[in-house]
């Protein structure tokens, strides 16, 4: 029997609807299962204290600090480095086998899974430099996974910028750098920063790599050479080891409302500037 | 103008860091893992499926295949439900209901993989164990936790390639009559079949890399599965799982099997850029 | 950009700025023998001609003829396309654009250009005014307010702009944004000015209030005018210099070059027979 081109369309978009509805379902359902278990055990004391008999009791104070000093240096070593090679790209050099290279190495860090990260950092920024398992050890490795993201957040924000900014620029006597950092880059800041801070929700809910380099420490680190454990990490020992059900779900809950609100921020950045300046 | 020569050279040294970072991890993960590769021998390391550290046999077939099996099943269901999505998002959504579901599978993206580990082995493993039999840590089990893990990038990036296809193939196809969706399923699903293709390879390559939700849901005993019930390890949950308390030879082991996975990855990575770099199809020739 | 660069450069030109009409004698700009390329397909086959001090050269043509090219050679604004290459010379001041020591960035700050379509930068108008100033790096904040004020002035923008300096540029009119895009140029108190059809997309009171300005600053600059409207030229310019498929056909006195036109070409193209 053959369908009329009605019925076939009718059946196909309900199928693809259904498809798209589960997807949202299971988002939702994760989202509401782990706050609805998490919350009621996110208290002050759960967020400012530190933890006891290994997670069992007490909070995650130094597992926050830890989370951040581990993404935020990561993010403050690979946002330079990244903006600058896409400026580079986009601005000091024509397309050609150059560029091809310095793609190739981008597109292909992107697909490095983290366990291959977290094995590299191990060996080279742990025990080669000598740096231990240490947040900045942690740092180093994440910037390097984050490295490709900013790389093409920025080559596309830099890319929107309309030629004739450019234009007017060199015509009123600027030099490149001028250009670049004047006009260009601050055009471009709203997509860059965009791009940055969803890198930094992925390194927070990193976990692989984090393990092999920053170590499980439960301390509160004193420095960026002390060992730390992140939230996603403390989630996993929590949850895997037995250790707290509950403590578990919580840390859950905080890393999820973190990540919900790096992506709000990142939505409200785009919406607010990005599209405003088209 | 002698000025703006110096930066472009220390912005150019700065831009090969990417390139740099990516020889480095090739350069070690092979240096810390090759010998031992070289000690077993190439052919018992890949083809063997014995793995007992202490005794020094090192084998990873059973690894592969459980990459392979999980993958496979993870691909299956992220191209389904992640081209489904990118298709409802392109050509039958109504642009409000574009910007709520766009951000969310954005979202799908940065939920943590532990979480999805957790919300695995909470929710799909026991019914799995109850409705289908097997322990529930299973190869099935870690591919649909897999799946949906690979779905956000499976649908960005085929959103990216049907959003490629020039606006004038859709309202030719339109204007002789076709129906929308015989005009997505002709037209616009042919017209970035490439990029579609280059989806599924780069979620094939998520998918072989992703760690720590898979250690969670499959079980990890190191056999070959017989079926989808079965419990697997994959070649990431090995490294891992053994880490933190390997030493000399049996490190050196975990880290061939990173060199396996390294190479595996750039298989598909290469492909997946050769794919794309042909970019969306431009019409017939003239 | 070295010290000695700029001190090399500026000392001739600041000769000519102050002293007034002595620059009569060299002519500001030299073209000569001049070809341009785009990809190795010739667009400007040897142009050869002087441009003088304070006075207003229209340059016309029909499409594709070369005049933008030209146009932006003259202050390196052609360095920009990849795929643009140049031989013979262009003098300023009896320095060749492409001399190693001639300091590109201070040469479009002696050569101002304005675009055909108005491209004010994303933000304030007082920022568009000071931008240009800020870049040469040697200017002191009052300095840099007198020089936003001149150059709207000379724009006849000031009265319109003088209360909302601080809002966004692009809330301005088409022909606004034009007239803030010369002004912009001439805050930097350049020596020669070149427009890109400046008037295309305008409306009549707008154009008139720019080749106003024309007509005033043509006594202390010079000026290059490419325009697609031959009235245009006639009505503002001193010397009109036509242009066809890349040549420069003939160049004169512009009441001669419309009343006797040398070549048949320009006779026809006046005239609206072709082109």
């Amino acid at each position: 029997m053959r369908l009329s081109p009605a019925t076939s369309q009718k059946i196909a978009v309900t199928g693809l609807w259904t498809l798209a509805a589960v997807t949202m379902g299971v988002l939702l359902f994760i989202i509401a299962y782990v706050l609805a278990h998490g919350l009621p055990y996110v208290t002050w004391e759960f967020l400012s204290q530190s933890p006891h008999r290994m997670g069992k009791e007490g909070g995650v104070f130094p597992i926050i600090v830890g989370t951040l000093m581990v993404a935020g240096l990561g993010v403050l070593i690979a946002a330079p480095v990244g903006v600058i090679t896409a400026v580079y790209l986009t601005e000091y050099t024509r397309e050609g086998k150059l560029t091809a290279v310095i793609r190739f190495g981008a597109d292909c860090l992107a697909g490095i899974p983290s366990i291959i990260f977290g094995l590299f950092g191990f060996v080279f920024f742990a025990i080669t430099l000598g740096l231990g398992l240490s947040i900045i050890s942690g740092a180093l490795t994440l910037a390097l996974m984050m490295l490709p993201t900013i790389i093409r957040t920025t080559e596309e924000a830099v890319k929107a910028v309309p030629r004739a900014y450019r234009e007017a620029s060199f015509g009123l006597g600027s030099t490149r750098w001028q250009m670049v950092t004047k006009v260009v880059l601050r055009s471009a800041l709203p997509g860059i920063v965009t791009g940055i801070v969803l890198s930094i929700g992925r390194s927070i809910s990193e976990t692989a790599a984090v393990m092999l380099t920053a170590g499980s420490a439960l301390g509160l680190p004193q420095s960026i050479f002390d060992p730390a454990r992140t939230l996603a990490l403390h989630f996993y020992i929590m949850s895997r080891e037995g250790i707290s059900m509950s403590k578990a779900f919580a840390t859950a809950a905080v890393l999820i409302l973190a990540i919900l609100l790096i992506n709000l921020l990142a939505y409200w950045i785009m919406r607010r500037f990005v599209a405003k300046a088209r | 103008m002698k000025r703006d020569k110096l930066i472009g050279i220390l912005l150019m040294i700065v831009a090969f860091s990417a390139m740099l970072g990516l020889g480095l991890i090739a350069v070690f993960i092979f240096l810390e893992g090759l010998p031992i590769i070289g000690k077993v021998g190439v052919w018992d390391f890949v083809f063997s499926a014995q793995w007992y550290p202490a005794e020094g046999k090192f084998g990873i077939l059973s690894m592969i295949v459980g990459s392979l099996f999980v993958t496979a099943g993870a691909i299956l269901i992220g191209l389904v439900f992640g081209l489904g999505c990118a298709i409802v998002l392109t050509q039958f959504c109504p642009r409000k209901l574009v910007s709520v579901i766009k951000p969310s599978i954005e979202l799908l993206a940065g939920i943590p993989s532990v979480v999805y580990g957790f919300m695995g082995v909470l929710i799909l493993v026991p019914v799995i164990r109850d409705y289908l039999g097997g322990p529930g840590l299973s190869v099935l089990a870690s591919s649909i936790v897999l799946g949906i893990m690979v779905l956000p990038t499976v649908t960005s990036i085929s959103v990216d390639a049907l959003q490629a296809v020039p606006r004038s193939f859709y309202e030719g196809s339109i204007a002789i009559g076709a129906t929308r969706w015989q005009t997505t399923w002709m037209v616009m699903l042919k017209g970035a079949r490439s990029g579609i293709v280059a989806a599924f390879i780069l979620g094939m390559g998520r998918a072989v890399g992703e760690t720590m939700a898979v250690i969670m849901v499959a079980g990890n005993t190191i056999s070959m599965p017989g079926s989808i019930l079965d419990p697997v390890r994959t070649l990431t949950s090995n490294i891992a799982l053994e880490m933190s308390y390997s030493a000399g030879d049996h490190r050196k082991a975990l880290f061939a099997t990173g060199v396996v996975l390294f190479i595996i990855i750039m298989i598909l990575n290469t492909i997946a850029l050769w794919v794309s770099r042909k970019r969306v199809w431009k019409g017939p020739r003239r | 950009m070295g010290i000695t660069d700029n001190t090399q450069i500026d000392l001739p030109s600041n000769q000519v700025r102050f002293a007034g009409e002595s620059g009569a004698g060299q002519p500001k700009i030299r073209v000569e023998g001049y070809h341009g390329f785009f990809d190795g397909k010739p667009v400007l086959k040897n142009i050869s001609l002087d441009i003088h001090s304070n006075e207003r050269l229209a340059i016309i043509g029909p499409a594709s003829s070369g005049k933008t090219t030209f146009l932006r050679s003259l202050n390196r604004m052609t360095d920009l396309n990849h795929e643009f290459t140049h031989s013979g010379r262009i003098l300023l001041d009896g320095l060749d654009l492409w001399d190693r020591n001639m300091d590109v960035p201070e040469l479009r700050r002696r050569v101002g250009i304005v675009y055909a379509v108005p491209t004010p930068l994303p933000w304030s108008i007082y920022d568009n005014m000071a931008y240009g100033p800020r870049l040469a790096g040697k200017f002191k904040p009052s300095e840099i307010e007198r020089m936003v004020e001149e150059g709207l002035k000379n724009a006849f923008l000031w009265d319109e702009v003088k209360d909302r300096l601080r809002t966004p540029a692009t809330n301005l009119s088409g022909g606004q944004q034009q007239r803030l895009c010369l002004a912009r140029v001439l805050a930097l108190e350049p020596e020669v000015l070149i427009l890109d059809e400046p008037c295309s997309g305008l409306d009549p009171i707008s154009t008139g209030k720019i080749e106003k300005a024309l007509e005033i600053l043509k006594a202390r600059y010079s000026i290059v005018l490419v325009t697609n409207n031959t009235k245009q030229a006639a009505r503002a310019s001193d010397r009109t210099a036509f242009f066809c498929m890349g040549e420069l056909i003939e160049i004169g006195q512009t009441a001669q070059v419309f009343t006797y036109p040398a070549s048949r070409k320009t006779n026809d193209y006046i005239t609206g027979h072709f082109g």
